[in-house]
């Protein structure tokens, strides 16, 4: 079976630093994808070159058959590609149930329409996003006025709103707190599997990683150092090295790495 | 080959007293944001005082040399002080505010060197010891050209010994790159910002006192240099002074040659040089990257919601007084009453811009003059009737629109903003210098109205028709997904390109739309004057929109109607009392600003809205 998105030698350099370099993976459909790593890891990079927001030096970016690098943001976004951020990007002067509804008219191609009333367009649909997420009941709050968790929460429901095939969520549960955390990754884990869509995310806390993973991919210094199910990567010792230092225990399962 | 020599040198003097007050606006700009349109009345002053000094009080003879410096230093005491003064309070204000604010400066600077000087240019004596020419290739080269020649390098050398080799240039250039790092490690911002402010006036009034032996000294200098400063700000690159060294030799050249080779075009010339380096390097050629202008309040706008009854009530109240205004009004106050309406348009035109879509113009008089430029050509070479120049005028404006939106949604923040007002200049130097087609300066006459609307009463009626239907098709758009669009790509770019928008054609076809709507204003503007000018391109324009829209409060929908009736009833009221109006207006912008930093709809709304929130929550 082909997988979702297949990344084969992906590398980019920043003036003297190869964030990136010679990384290959893929996503294979109905997977959820963890891409771990200490920071300056090149995670971030990895997930901005398979979104669109930055070109790779080089390497293949596919999602299915087609060609990803070099189209920009919105044109993978129309290919199936849901996005979340690391830090939250939403339209704050928008209500909740507003940004829902941008990115389904965005979806539509009816950006251009200069006459219907936004506000009256897809509501239900957007509602029922919302509902998904459980956040119905904030619909109409102003954007600037969200609690931090709940501005993840529309952001998922936003990335959810073109039916995408692929979910990128770079640290999907930073800055949240652990129940939270938990309680959104369930969230976002059983979305995903209803509707069959293929996950790649990355994480810090590896609660999160190993409670709801498919597989785990390790980067470090840019390179691709380990693959594999949770436990074959839990009892890697390149990855303990990286973690803990070569004299390190195990990595924890109990606390954020 | 020895002509050009010469010109080469000539431009190189006249690059010296650019070079020093675009530094000085370059320094200020690096540390405290404020982009100060002040800084071109700083130039004037200096230019006026030291005239007054040499000339008056320490005599010509010998007090040439002290009495320049001791005007730059007069110029930079005035600058402290305007700055611990007015600019410290506003800080923390919107930078749109902070440049309304020096607007304000420099409206009453133009008046007071009127009230102080009179209106007639002054020419000053020349340099002791510098007199007459030296011969260059066979060319006679004025002495004190080579004087300004050599000054250029030399404060460019000063400047960089102060920044590399004092402490306090140390701290001037941390906090250009990091103004709250270089807090945060206990740099004394509040001493720090005067003193630049201080040394940057100082430049400013050297610049324009050393220009005394070399031009009359008059009271428009203000706003030709500034224009000419931002130019090579943006081209040097904001905050850099080596950049703001190179642009202004650029500029200068581009100047000298130009006048030479391309007489009737050197404007435009000059404004391209800066089209095609915006395009290539945003940032300028020796720039840093982005410094994007905070939106108006510095938090998050509010969700703009559809009109409360009360609101729409009062906005259905306001045309219904207005169309009986004609049984109780003379012609006069009608014609006022259309100038206001027309500027109301012209307003909610920009503020879709610089709200709605985030894109703050300097140069919205571009799109009013082209659609006024528009009709008059149509009607001027075409014999068209009425209807078809108000289209062609609006014609014009889109199109123009489209052409300067091209290049605009490739920058954002301040260099677009400075673009725009590139453009609009670029615009007015077109119609001020092509007088076989506009007329130049004698202006376009004969732009009346079809014999139906001739009467001041049909055109009052059909102005408010034409604007009221504007208004509610721009507030239509607003709530229409392509407003919503804007708004989207206005608030995340990386969100809006996320969920599959096309952020510069969304904000080019806004571009478009702005301009086009700005363009009715000024195809009715020109009917209702029966004649256009340059003067509708002009600076002045643009930034009477700007201080409409943002008196008015920049997120208020309904702000800038309240913005420009104030505004243009002050202007009229004051213009028929007081020949010295822009005083008057200075002042009330400046108190205006220091006192609602959110505009007069944010402050009176903000307080609204928490009245009805405690009204309903008690009931």
């Amino acid at each position: 079976m082909t997988p979702v998105l297949s990344v084969e030698g992906l590398s980019k350099r920043f003036g003297g630093v190869t964030a990136v370099d010679d990384v290959s993976f893929s996503v294979n459909a109905g997977e959820l994808l963890a891409m771990i790593g200490p920071n300056g890891a090149g995670k971030s990079t990895c997930f901005n070159l398979v979104g669109g927001q930055l070109k790779p030096d080089r390497g293949r970016v596919r999602l299915f058959d087609h060609d990803l690098v070099g189209l920009p943001p919105r044109r993978i976004w129309r290919l199936g590609v849901g996005r979340t951020f690391q830090i939250t990007a939403v339209f704050q002067s928008m209500t909740v149930v507003e940004n829902v509804q941008m990115a389904l008219i965005s979806g539509r191609r009816r950006i251009g329409a200069l006459w219907p009333k936004a506000s009256h367009l897809y509501v239900d649909e957007a509602l029922e996003l919302l509902s998904r997420v459980g956040m119905l009941d904030q619909a109409d709050r102003a954007c600037s006025v969200l609690a931090y968790g709940d501005l993840k929460r529309l952001e998922l429901a936003v990335a959810l709103a073109n039916a995408p095939k692929l979910l990128l969520m770079d640290e999907p549960t930073a800055g949240m707190a652990p129940a939270e955390r938990i309680e959104l990754m369930r969230l976002t884990s059983s979305i995903v599997r209803e509707r069959g869509i293929s996950v790649l995310f990355t994480e810090h806390d590896m609660d999160v990683v190993f409670a709801h993973a498919s597989r785990i991919i390790v980067l470090n210094r840019g390179r691709l150092v380990a693959a594999g199910v949770p436990a074959a990567v839990r009892a890697d010792p390149s990855v303990q090295e990286i973690y803990l230092g070569s004299a390190g225990a195990p990595v924890p399962s109990g606390s954020p790495a | 080959m020895a002509f050009v020599v010469i010109q080469f040198l000539n431009g190189l003097a006249s690059a010296a007293d650019l070079f020093l007050v675009s530094a000085g606006l370059s320094i200020i700009f690096g540390v405290t944001r404020i982009v100060n349109f002040a800084h071109g009345s700083f130039y004037m002053l200096g230019a006026y005082l030291a005239f007054t000094l040499v000339e008056g009080v320490f005599g010509p003879a010998f007090g040439f040399w002290p009495g320049i410096v001791a005007a730059a230093i007069a110029v930079a005491v005035l600058g402290g002080l305007l700055e611990v003064t007015l600019l410290r309070r506003i800080y923390q204000a919107p930078e749109l505010f902070q440049l309304l604010a020096t607007f304000g400066v420099v409206l009453i600077v133009q008046d007071l060197v009127l009230l102080v000087w009179g209106p007639e240019d002054r020419i000053g004596p020349r340099a002791p010891g510098l007199e007459g020419a030296v011969s260059l290739l066979g060319h006679q080269f004025p002495r004190y050209d080579l004087f300004l020649i050599a000054l250029g390098p030399i404060v460019l050398g000063a400047l960089f010994l102060l920044f590399r080799r004092t402490r306090w240039g140390i701290l001037v250039r941390a906090a250009t790159q990091d103004r709250e790092m270089a807090a945060a490690l206990g740099v004394n911002e509040r001493w720090l910002f005067t003193s630049v402010f201080v040394l940057g006036a100082f430049l400013a009034g050297l610049g324009g006192a050393v220009q005394l032996p070399r031009e009359a000294v008059h009271h428009t200098m203000d706003l030709e240099i500034i224009v000419e400063a931002f130019v090579v700000v943006v081209i040097g690159g904001l905050g850099s002074v080596t950049g703001a060294f190179l642009a202004s030799i650029i500029l200068a050249e581009l100047n000298a040659f130009g006048i030479v080779i391309f007489p009737e075009v050197t404007l435009v010339l000059v404004f391209l040089v800066m089209a095609v380096v915006l395009v290539i390097r945003p940032t300028g050629l020796l720039g840093r990257p982005e410094f994007a202008i905070r939106a108006a309040s510095g938090v998050a706008e509010p969700p703009i919601t559809p009109q409360s009854e009360a609101a729409r009530n009062w906005v259905f109240a306001g045309v219904l007084g207005l169309a009986v205004l004609p049984v109780v009004a003379d012609a006069y106050v009608l014609s006022v009453a259309t100038e206001i309406m027309i500027f109301v348009l012209f307003a909610i035109s920009l503020q879709f811009l610089m709200g709605i879509s985030g894109m703050v113009s300097f140069g919205h008089a571009a799109s009013f003059g082209l659609g006024a430029y528009g009709a008059a050509l149509m009607i001027k070479h075409a014999g068209a009737p009425m209807e078809l120049a108000f289209l062609a005028g609006i014609g014009l404006a889109a199109l123009g629109a489209l052409v300067i939106g091209w290049f605009c949604v490739r920058l954002s923040g301040v260099y677009l903003a400075m673009l725009t007002l590139a453009f609009a200049q670029i615009a007015w130097s077109v119609a001020f210098q092509w007088y076989g087609v506009t007329g130049g300066d004698n202006g376009i006459l004969g732009v009346w109205p079809a014999a139906w609307a001739a009467s001041p009463i049909v055109f009052f009626y059909l102005t408010l028709a034409v604007t009221t239907l504007a208004l509610v098709i721009l507030r239509r758009i607003i709530f229409a997904p392509f407003g919503f669009g804007l708004r989207a790509c206005r608030d995340s770019v990386l969100r809006a390109e996320a969920i599959g928008i096309d952020r510069r054609q969304v904000q080019w076809f806004g571009f478009a739309v702005a301009g086009a709507f700005a363009g009715v204003a000024g195809t009715l503007y020109a009917f209702l004057k029966g004649s256009v000018f340059p003067d509708v391109l002009a600076v002045p324009v643009s930034v009477d929109g700007l201080v409409m829209v943002l008196l008015g409060g920049i997120q208020r929908l309904n702000g800038p109607i309240v913005g420009a009736l104030v505004y243009k009833l002050l202007q009229i009221v004051l213009a028929s009392y007081t020949d010295y109006w822009r005083l008057v207006i200075g002042v009330i912008i400046i108190g205006l600003v220091v006192a609602f930093p959110q505009g007069i709809v944010g402050f009176f709304g903000t307080r609204l809205d928490t009245l009805l929130m405690q009204r309903r929550n008690n009931s």
